[in-house]
């Protein structure tokens, strides 16, 4: 199927077949006999083709002038003007510019010329040569998506860009029928290949620019060997990611690396409010000792003072001194209590005293203000009767009676 | 009349030129048959002639061509069952071979091909395990493969293998979800470490805190009851200092204080004795 498009071109070329063999009726009718006639009409062509390119810095009459001088010599009538207009016609169909960014491959009859045609207005025969522009400059982006398998057998998905550009118009032209499908394919296999090469992780992460640069290299390696003239300049991976289905597992220790953090960082605040307060907490345990030792230091100091004054005082004269003390203490101890007089030698001995409601009383009787204890008769006589029991139940030495008497007075 | 013959004789003369000429561009190759026998096979880019209607001419195209075969299944060497996407990069390089082979049909050609890179791929994967089809031998193995070919496709066919490639390497499906399975296992394993990871440091962080809260605590406590016990034994030697000068009066005013101390509410009942000192001056004898 293919290879019938040549043919077509060829049966396309039998026209110019016959317009040419009509025009060179004047001037290669002769060598058509010959077998090596390609050879001189080459040379006829560049020629031609010389005149015009170092003409056409003026203008494109005067190459067609010089064309129609060459008929003139032939012109018989309307047949000669006929040839004449089909030359120039022929003649103005050859201009053609070139792009900047452009190379013109010219095909001379099929045949590579070897020279590429630089940018300006150029002039070619036409149905002679065939020029192929091939712009040069820019620069071809393509993108490709897929999944793919890595070193340790998980999937992948992988989207890049690769840039490229035609450094060899003519190998491009010529030695493969379909330079980008070439690219294309070897692309395809380049970046599995590597991706193939390389452990999920590192497609994932930090290797990516390394996996470019290995594409590159590689789909490099693939266009030099298919000759296609083209070089790739730069793959960048765009995107490099696990597939859909297992996206929420690899966000999920995305998550889980950020938890890590963050209990650190609780554990972290509760060290920092923990040991701070522990720190204020021993500096109080600490100041309520010094408090402590400074207080009874300085009470110690005090009442060390105050009684070496007193004692001071004493020596000097001792036995008033001391009653005087002693009857103040007694005056106030008395006058701050409830104090219940009971002559016990004298008194019977059955005496009931309900300490517990004349307590309650005294307290009433102090929130009332009024310092007085209020006894019926015969709550006295319980009260007192109460008292001689205990009193007699105890030793008859007791303390508050002997000392207070004997000690008294000295 | 004259013009007549003229014209039909310039007509043709170039229907014949026409056919008794022909280019070979140079991105073909052409053989010139004569009745259908190959005549002339190495035919060179350019313009050529040949006898009109005698020789005939067919052209193919000598670039490098592409065969993209369709994904195929194939087993590996431990029977894991893989798709796999090749192409091959071919070009013409015997048209006489290629013309008898093929009748210049190239999709023809195409089919022929892609069926012997199909065989000779799954002959390697036969030999090879998935690791080294995917990563280890995927160069060794493209290359075998175009040297193997090229052994025998130049005689058979006339055209040159030059490269063969395996594109995609796809898992079927249902080893694909189990493979999916397992990253994401692994994923959780991996989760679950870095959490678990992150709660041990947490958990001695906190733990250090603590202890070092105990210890600065109970440190307080020590240095306070040295320093309550230094106040201690200060206050004792101030207070021995004094009282020892005289320590029967120490006795008598401390008695007093303490009986102060002691008996200081309203709710303290005494019950006191006449007879007692300090109360002789509230009995009648002693007036006397």
């Amino acid at each position: 199927m293919a290879w019938n498009e040549p043919g077509n071109k060829g049966k396309d070329n039998d026209p110019w077949g016959s317009g040419g063999s009509g025009g060179g009726g004047g001037g290669g009718g002769g060598q058509r006999g010959g077998d090596n006639g390609p050879p001189d009409i080459d040379e006829l062509i560049k020629n031609l083709s010389k005149k015009f390119n170092g003409l056409f810095g003026g203008k494109g009459g005067s190459g067609s002038s010089g064309g129609g001088g060459g008929s003139a010599g032939a012109s018989a009538g309307l047949f000669g003007g006929l040839v004449v207009l089909a030359v120039v016609v022929w003649a103005a169909m050859g201009f053609y510019t070139i792009d900047e960014a452009e190379r013109g491959v010219v095909l001379r009859f099929g045949e590579l010329r070897d020279e590429v045609v630089m940018p300006g207005l150029r002039w070619n025969p036409p149905l002679v040569d065939e020029v192929q522009k091939v712009n040069i400059s820019r620069v071809n982006t393509r993108s490709y998506s897929n999944d793919m398998l890595t070193t340790d057998e998980n999937i992948v998905t992988v989207s890049l860009s690769v840039q490229y550009i035609v450094t060899d118009p003519i190998q491009y032209v010529v030695s493969v029928r379909d330079p980008q499908a070439g690219l294309d394919q070897a692309v395809e296999s380049a970046i599995r290949h590597v991706v193939g090469g390389t452990t999920m992780d590192r497609v994932l992460t930090q290797g990516r620019a390394e996996v470019a640069t290995e594409v590159r290299e590689r789909a490099q390696s693939y266009m030099e060997n298919y000759q296609t003239g083209i070089m790739v300049t730069q793959v960048n991976v765009e995107n490099a990611q696990p597939p859909v289905a297992v996206q929420g597992a690899f966000d999920d220790v995305i998550r889980a690396r950020e938890d890590e953090q963050r209990v650190q960082n609780q554990a972290l605040a509760y060290a920092n409010r923990v040991i701070p307060e522990a720190r204020g907490e021993a500096q109080r345990i600490i100041e309520q000792a010094n408090a402590y030792r400074d207080e009874v230091i300085a009470q110690s100091e005090g009442e060390a003072y105050r009684f070496e004054q007193l004692l001071t005082e004493y020596q000097i004269s001792p036995g008033v001194t001391r009653e005087r003390i002693y009857i103040d203490a007694i005056q106030e101890v008395l006058r701050n209590s409830s104090k219940v007089l009971i002559d016990v030698e004298g008194g019977n001995n059955m005496m009931f005293l309900p300490l517990d409601r004349m307590m309650q009383q005294a307290g009433a009787g102090t929130m009332g203000g009024v310092g007085s204890l209020q006894l019926n008769n015969q709550q006295l006589r319980d009260l007192a009767d109460q008292v001689s029991r205990e009193l007699s139940s105890q030793s008859t030495t007791d303390r508050s009676r002997t000392q207070m008497p004997t000690r008294g007075p000295r | 009349m004259k013009n007549f013959v003229a014209g039909a004789v310039l007509f043709l003369i170039v229907v014949i030129g026409a056919n008794s000429v022909f280019v070979v561009k140079e991105t073909e190759r052409a053989v010139m048959l004569r009745f259908g026998d190959i005549v002339r096979t190495d035919i060179p880019s350019g313009l050529h002639f040949k006898i009109p209607y005698v020789n005939s001419v067919r052209k193919f195209d000598a670039r490098v061509l592409t065969v993209d075969a369709t994904p195929q299944r194939y087993l590996t060497l431990e029977q894991k069952a893989l798709l796999v996407d090749s192409y091959a990069m071919w070009r013409i390089i015997d048209v006489e071979r290629f013309y008898t082979a093929t009748s210049g049909d190239e999709s023809r050609a195409n089919a022929l091909l892609a069926q012997r890179v199909n065989d000779g791929l799954r002959n390697k994967f036969g030999e090879r395990d998935l690791q080294e089809v995917v990563s280890g031998q995927r160069d060794a193995l493209m290359n075998e493969l175009t040297a193997e070919l090229n052994t025998y496709v130049a005689d058979e066919y006339g055209i040159e293998v030059i490269d063969v490639r395996v594109k995609r390497i796809d898992l079927p499906d249902d080893v694909r979800s189990s493979v999916y399975e397992r990253m994401t296992s692994e994923r959780q394993r991996e989760a679950q470490q870095l959490r678990s990871r992150g709660n041990e440091l947490a958990i001695g962080i906190e733990a250090d805190a603590d202890r070092q809260e105990a210890v600065l605590l109970v440190e307080a406590y020590r240095d306070s009851e040295r320093i309550r016990g230094d106040g201690d034994a200060q206050a004792a030697a101030i207070y021995s200092a004094a009282y020892t000068q005289d320590p029967e009066f120490y006795s008598f005013t401390r008695s007093l204080n303490s009986y102060r101390d002691t008996f200081s509410s309203k709710s303290d009942v005494m019950l006191l004795d006449p007879e007692s000192d300090y109360f002789k001056y509230l009995r009648s004898d002693e007036i006397r």
